[in-house]
């Protein structure tokens, strides 16, 4: 039985008008949609930045951002300055927190100058001073924001994924991997940068010892605990000369 | 049932229990291995499925008599990955943190062998009403086993289920924890899924003796 669905002519065309219409179709959702996602990231960049500082809405055991509809006003609120750290030039933008740093670090791999965003906030008569992060996970990309204090303790941390595994890598967005966090030490007394280890066999799980620049890792999820502990080390180092810079 | 026939009907009970596409029709396997880790994750991973089956089962049965045979798996992985990537965009714009949660399942979505299974198999010959019943059945016998699975991992490996410490707190010692438990960190790990599965085919196989292949 031959069909006319089974002749080359047909096959062609059906794949050539398939392709169009799919195209078309994805096409405009992308870009009709774009402006309003566009909005989403930023509101969840300002959410980042601020939950690393405490400001957030943390129950008991789960981590929860301040609401959308209040983020711009608290982010307003509490990040007082934010900086942008080329080289030796320091400057101040309000725009610092869309600083795109995948591409940052694209640039400084082209040998061109790196730009660091900074961001100063305060709470309670206290100083944070969040940095952002970024690194690679078992899949793909992982990336936070470790705020700290003037002497590099950190105050909070935030980490985010793009695609790892369920139940394992992907924990470390969870509370109890990133309240580890707090209170660690990244440089040691004499101004040396060590960053945070997430490190297997701990023999600190209740994590009472903050000057050991370890923190327990997540079972399965190794490799993962191996970026963030490498994006920390790599990303945070940068920040040391500034650090520095400010107890002159 | 006065809304289904007796064999409609058979369409969405068959893959729950003789026909479950993972059990015995050992399809989206690798789903069920990578992300049962937890409950919730297999719960959302469930209800993804459903919706992306029943609709990409009706689309292609709609389709099933246009549709150039040299070509039917490239179309059909087109409207599955179509069907995906719309469903992606909506909610990174109208509902963002939902879409923070999903966003690893949509790339497993495309990939889930009973999706292209279920096309292939029925829709192409089927109407779209029977096809839609046909997904949605396919989907909850997915579903059904992915819970389970999670629920038995989740338990066991973290003493949890959806986040909830049910056994105590393991660092604390409290619970069943003070009496000496330890979680079991092998079932976070993908070959304990492959393992319960199997547990699970096991005892389908032996209260059904029917369903066991002469060899």
């Amino acid at each position: 039985m031959s069909k006319r669905t089974d002749s080359n002519g047909y096959t062609m065309i059906f794949a050539v008008i398939m392709v169009l219409v799919v195209g078309s179709l994805l096409a405009f959702l992308a870009s009709s949609l774009k402006p309003s996602i566009k909005e989403n990231e930023r509101i969840e960049k300002q959410q980042n930045i601020l939950y690393a500082m405490g400001v957030n809405e943390n129950d008991d055991s789960s981590a929860n951002f301040v609401s959308t509809s209040v983020a711009g006003d608290e982010f307003q609120k509490y990040i007082k300055k934010q900086f942008v750290i080329e080289g030796d030039k320091i400057s101040e933008s309000q725009d610092a927190y869309l600083i795109d740093v995948k591409k940052q670090q694209a640039n400084a791999k082209d040998g061109k100058v790196r730009k660091l965003p900074l961001f100063v906030g305060e709470k309670d008569g206290a100083t944070f001073y969040v940095a952002p992060i970024r690194g690679k996970g078992l899949w793909d990309a992982i990336w936070g924001y470790v705020s700290m204090d003037e002497n590099m303790v950190v105050q909070g941390a935030y980490f985010d994924h793009k695609g790892e595994t369920p139940g394992l890598g992907a924990n470390i967005k969870q509370r109890y991997f990133m309240d580890d966090f707090i209170g660690e030490h990244l440089m040691s007394d004499t101004g040396v940068f060590k960053g945070i280890t997430v490190a297997k066999g701990n023999n600190d799980p209740k994590n009472e010892e903050k000057t050991d620049y370890e923190v327990d890792a997540i079972a399965g999820a190794t490799i993962t605990g191996d970026g963030v502990s490498a994006m920390i080390k790599s990303d945070l180092k940068l920040y040391v000369p500034y650090f520095k810079s400010l107890k002159k | 049932m006065g809304l289904l026939s007796k064999k409609d009907a058979a369409l969405i009970t068959d893959p729950l229990a003789d026909n479950n596409p993972i059990t015995i029709q050992v399809l989206g396997i690798c789903s069920a291995l990578a992300i049962t880790a937890e409950l919730k994750a297999s719960i959302v991973m469930a209800i993804s499925v459903l919706f992306v089956l029943g609709l990409g089962n009706v689309v292609i049965s709609l389709m099933r008599n246009i549709i150039p045979s040299k070509i039917r798996i490239i179309v059909q992985l087109i409207v599955v990955a179509t069907l995906v990537i719309i469903v992606d965009l909506v909610l990174k714009a109208f509902a963002y943190e939902l879409s923070k949660t999903l966003s690893v399942f949509v790339g497993l979505i495309i990939t889930n062998c009973i999706i292209m299974g279920r096309f292939e198999a029925f829709a192409l010959g089927n109407g779209p009403w029977r096809s839609f019943l046909d997904g949605v059945g396919n989907s909850i016998g997915y579903g059904v086993i992915l819970i389970a699975v999670g629920f038995f991992r989740e338990l066991l490996g973290s003493g949890s289920l959806l986040g909830f410490k049910v056994l105590g707190d393991p660092i604390e010692k409290t619970g069943l924890y003070a009496l000496g438990y330890e979680n079991n960190g092998f079932m976070l790990l993908s070959p304990m899924a492959l393992i319960v599965v199997g547990i699970i085919i096991w005892i389908q196989r032996s209260r059904n003796t029917a369903l066991i292949e002469e060899n």
